[in-house]
């Protein structure tokens, strides 16, 4: 049975050896022209400022914990949507009630602040 | 399904319907009128216990046997329901005088009591979970409800890593015996057992992690450690409605589970639960002999109380004996809630507004002072002891009979000895009320008085006429549902 | 076809490691993820008993439902408190939060 993974293990070595060796080869023939832009960190095009370990404002954590919560529902409409067709009518009052719920909690944190950026 | 399965949810639904209502009501209800909140979350708890009452004697499987309407189910929603609005009505004044007065206090405590009603009538174990789960979120954030206070805190931090350490193990325990039987619904693992066709070890170790888990829930020794540092630190009255609602959610799914569902395996497990039990009425009563505050010695003795439920547990696992032990479980829940209410709305009468007043010494001079107060606390303190004319007393001369029954006899002589030694700490609370003297500083707010007055009253009715909760409770009838 | 057993192995791998690290750190948010690999590591054996035991039956698949989202919510209260006590104390070393003695 463990003859069935031999595949992968030959794959798992040729890909590990090919990154050393496509590595390697370029250290070995590249040109070498060190300068301070190129030792800044990369952070997609845009000059870097300030440093690395900069404070997030809390009401960053405050918002992404609402969001876990709404975005985990998905898991409950998806298999919802799947078979809408046989449930019917009942499926779709549930999930009115569902979505219902799920909207007076949107109105709470709305009117307790929750939302508001500053 | 039809509409009939609703109405056997219809507690749940307007508890935890209502609770939503009200989440959104209470947004346009201003601050300084939160008493409004309060108000209406009773009204929504007696339109619940309506529904429960209407609906009782009535036994039924509802969503395919996911819910079970019986005897069990509907007595302890009863119960909750009742300390449900004894709750409310013992937080209100306390938490104008804290300073830490919000709606969402009430809404919070309905969401962790429909909880508790999904619990009673749950008939499979996703829903155990799922109520288990219910019960708990809504108390971790009341614990934090005092939140600048720092004890607050740390009550809430400690009880939510725990909290959620223990349904890991609880939820990795049901998976373990949904591998093994084949299903999660209660009905099928007792047909499953008995056709023998599961696999043991699973079975063996998922039932020991659901024992872990519920265990952490209903603080029972070697799992109890949590139990004193949150209960002194959270709000006292989010501790009374803890120590009392949660316990008894936990003992819903332990009696539902392991009696009703996984008879045909208590060979496994009687002998942990046997032991379970004698250490935790072992060390919940040696701890609390040391205590110098009542918020911890009334934590030590929730443990120990737990301990005295458990039995019920491993007499259970005597097929002839486990109808009248699951009885004597309720009624000791019973007793237990009555009485724990009564002594923490005693508790919540001393506490002074910046916190302090805990101490057991600051009860010196009750007695001259507050005579009515302190003859309640004393009754109280009777109660939890197990001494006549008490509901204590009764609760506990029906359990150790159980467990003679069931020809335990070392277990229930555990249960005597470490009365015996309960006795020393309860008592001293009555000493030092009545023996010392002292200016103790005790609040008189109408509703909670009521309450401690309705404990009062009940425990020592029920103490010395204990036939009407027995005539109720002789109707409950857990395991017929199965058969 | 990979025998049953081997993912009940990993799975009690995962949930051991998670035991450790909810005993071990110090960390409340490492606590926290630790807890989360030990109900992961219930949904790897939830999902495994179902496609090799009961494959007709829906259960064991609505199930890992019912645990993401409690999961979740759990996760959702228990950052909400960390946050809120590191803001006071600017620590969040779960043995530095110890004025009750345990």
């Amino acid at each position: 049975m463990l003859a069935e993974y031999l595949p992968i293990v030959v794959l798992i070595v040729l890909a590990t050896g090919l990154a050393f060796i496509v590595v390697a080869l370029g250290h070995l023939f590249g040109p070498r022209k060190p300068n301070p832009v190129k030792a800044e960190p990369y952070e997609s095009g845009m000059r870097p400022y300030g440093p690395g370990r900069r404070r997030v404002s809390v009401h960053f954590y405050l918002i992404a914990v609402l969001f876990i919560l709404f975005d985990i529902e998905i898991v409950f409409i998806l298999p919802w949507a799947v078979v809408l067709r046989e449930i019917k009518m009942v499926g779709l009052i549930e999930m009115a009630v569902f979505i219902g719920v799920l909207l007076a909690g949107l109105i709470y944190a709305w009117k307790t602040g929750a939302l508001e950026w500053e | 399904m039809d509409w009939q399965d609703f109405l056997s949810v219809l507690p749940f639904i307007i508890v935890a319907g209502w609770a939503t209502i009200l989440l959104l009501v209470d947004l346009w209800i201003p601050a300084n009128r939160k008493g409004i909140t309060a108000g209406l979350a009773v009204l929504g708890l007696i339109a619940a216990i309506a529904a429960v009452i209407s609906r009782f004697g009535i036994e039924r499987e509802a969503f395919d046997g996911m819910i079970i309407v019986d005897g069990f189910s509907s007595f302890l929603q009863l119960l909750f329901l009742g300390v449900g609005v004894i709750a409310i009505a013992q937080a209100y004044d306390y938490l104008r005088r804290r300073d830490i007065e919000r709606g969402e206090y009430y809404i919070l405590l309905l969401y962790s009591l429909s909880g508790m009603l999904l619990m009673a009538s749950a008939g499979d174990l996703i829903v155990v979970f799922l109520a288990v789960e219910l019960l708990s979120i809504p108390l971790y954030v009341l614990a934090a409800f005092a939140i600048p206070k720092a004890d607050s805190e740390e009550s809430a931090l400690k009880y939510f890593l725990l909290g959620a350490f223990a349904s890991g193990f609880l939820v990795y325990g049901i998976a373990l015996v949904f591998g093994s039987t084949g299903t999660t619904a209660l009905s099928g693992m007792v047909a499953a057992i008995e056709s023998a066709e599961t696999t043991p070890i699973l079975l063996l170790v998922g039932s020991g992690m659901i024992l872990v888990g519920l265990g952490f829930k209903v603080a029972a020794v070697p799992f109890h450690m949590w139990t004193p540092d949150v209960y002194q630190g959270a709000p006292t009255s989010v501790t009374s409605f803890m120590a009392v609602g949660a316990k008894a959610g936990g003992f819903a799914a332990l009696l539902r589970i392991f009696i009703s569902a996984l008879p045909g395996a208590a060979v496994m497990w009687m002998p942990l639960t046997m032991w379970i039990a004698a250490l935790t009425m072992a060390w919940g009563n040696i701890a609390a002999i040391s205590q110098t505050n009542i918020k911890r010695m009334l934590a030590y003795s929730s443990i120990a109380h737990a301990g005295y439920i458990f039995m019920a547990l491993p007499a259970a696992a005597t097929p002839e004996v486990a109808p009248e032990a699951v009885r004597a479980a309720l009624f000791y829940l019973v007793t237990y809630a009555i009485t724990n209410l009564g002594a923490w709305g005693v508790v919540l009468a001393m506490e002074k507004a910046e916190g302090s007043g805990l101490e057991i010494e600051d009860y010196s001079g009750l007695g001259k002072k507050r005579p009515a107060l302190a003859l309640a606390m004393a009754l109280f303190m009777l109660s939890l002891t197990g001494i006549p004319p008490t509901v204590g007393f009764m609760g506990k001369f029906y359990l150790f009979q159980v467990v003679i029954d069931a020809n335990l006899i070392w277990l229930a002589l555990v249960g005597v000895v470490t009365s015996l030694i309960s006795a020393y700490y309860y008592l001293r609370v009555i000493v030092v009320m009545y023996m010392r003297d002292g200016e103790p500083e005790v609040r008189s707010e109408a509703l909670l008085n009521s309450t401690i007055f309705i404990t009062a009253f009940g425990t020592f009715f029920f103490g010395i006429l204990p036939g009407f909760l027995l005539k109720m409770i002789n109707q409950v009838s857990l395991l017929d549902l199965f058969r | 076809m990979i025998p049953l057993s081997w993912y009940i192995l990993v799975s009690a791998a995962l949930f051991s490691i998670g035991i450790y690290g909810a005993l071990a750190r110090r960390n409340a948010l490492a606590i926290l993820m630790a807890i989360e690999l030990m109900l992961n590591a219930v949904n790897l054996n939830l999902v495994a008993f179902w496609r090799y035991l009961t494959p007709n039956v829906v259960a064991g698949k609505v199930f890992v439902l019912v645990v993401f989202a409690v999961a979740a919510s759990e996760v959702a209260v228990g950052l909400a408190l960390i946050i809120s006590i590191y803001r006071r104390r600017h620590t969040i070393a779960v043995e530095e939060i110890d004025m009750m003695k345990w």
